[in-house]
């Protein structure tokens, strides 16, 4: 064999240890529409708090309701968002949507955002909603962080992110908002134009 | 010439080469996603891994998962030692040469 035998060997090794521990297709994109849809649900809330309930939230008011609804909103669109432009790259980088990669990728990521969930389901039922953008920070972090082992790398980076955001946002209740909207906005887009350019637009 | 006899006849081959690399990275693998991952053909991927499990470099399990067979496969200890001197000694060579 000749050094370039060995040397596609060796690259041959690299690509399938990656190809069957990683599911590498997630899409850039789809974090930055994730980002947008944030700030828009963000905005529209902060506009309802401000003129039509004095700048505080009621628990039982219509207005506290509309924004939950409005977190659903964000969250379901996200997902859906999600889905179908990681769908389209598997297709084109020739991965399977559903196989043992993206399965363990989702249970690792579900496992510690449903236990957040519900514990801030929890928290709601009991009336102290302070902490819930805090809470859900820094669940979707550790989401990220133990997700990331199973696909790009990259993502680790956003969930350290997000956890430290959440910490401070559990420091400053008052700003919970606001670390929520620079969370799940701003750092989506920011996180989401990056792996667009350096994972989408590159041929690996 | 001792750098050539590190290099291992069991590894010589794309697809046995395939299959270890795939296993050392994961607990275990079925016959499936080898096949699919490999892009071999059945009668050529249970021939290879025939292959490897006669030098003790793999391990195969016969189960059922409901009434479907299922087999899986997972790298003995020492097949993953041999796997990573194989690597070590690629890239001896390839240094070697540069």
């Amino acid at each position: 064999m000749s050094n370039e035998d060995y040397l596609k060997d060796i690259s041959e090794i690299k690509n399938l240890m990656n190809k069957s521990s990683r599911f590498i297709s997630l899409s850039g994109l789809s974090g930055i529409l994730a980002g947008i849809y944030a700030l828009i649900g963000g905005a529209v809330a902060y506009w309802l708090v401000n003129n039509h309930s004095y700048g505080t939230l009621l628990l039982d008011g219509w207005v506290f309701r509309t924004c939950l609804l409005i977190l659903s909103l964000v969250a379901i669109l996200s997902i859906i968002t999600g889905i179908l432009l990681t769908t389209k790259k598997a297709k084109k980088n020739g991965e399977k949507i559903w196989d043992i990669s993206s399965k363990r990728l989702i249970i690792n990521f579900l496992i510690p955002l449903v236990t957040g969930g519900i514990y801030l389901l929890i928290i709601l039922s009991q009336q102290k909603y302070g902490q819930a953008g805090a809470l859900m920070l820094i669940f979707y972090g550790l989401a990220l962080v133990n997700a990331s082992k199973y696909s790009l790398g990259y993502i680790r980076y956003l969930g350290y992110t997000e956890i430290v955001l959440g910490l401070f946002a559990a420091f400053l209740p008052g700003y919970g908002f606001w670390f929520w909207v620079v969370g799940f906005g701003v750092m989506h887009i920011i996180y989401g134009i990056y792996m667009h350019f350096y994972y989408d637009k590159k041929k690996p | 010439m001792s750098l050539i006899n590190n290099i291992n006849k069991a590894f010589d081959h794309r697809i046995r080469l395939g299959i270890m690399s795939i296993l050392m990275v994961n607990e275990y693998a079925d016959f499936n996603m080898l096949k699919e991952l490999l892009e071999v053909t059945d009668g050529n991927l249970a021939s290879h891994t025939k292959a490897l499990e006669k030098v003790d470099y793999i391990i195969i399990e016969k189960q059922f998962i409901g009434r479907k067979p299922n087999t899986r496969y997972s790298a003995s200890k020492s097949g993953r030692l041999a796997f990573k001197k194989h690597i070590e000694a690629l890239e001896q060579i390839i240094k070697k040469s540069e």
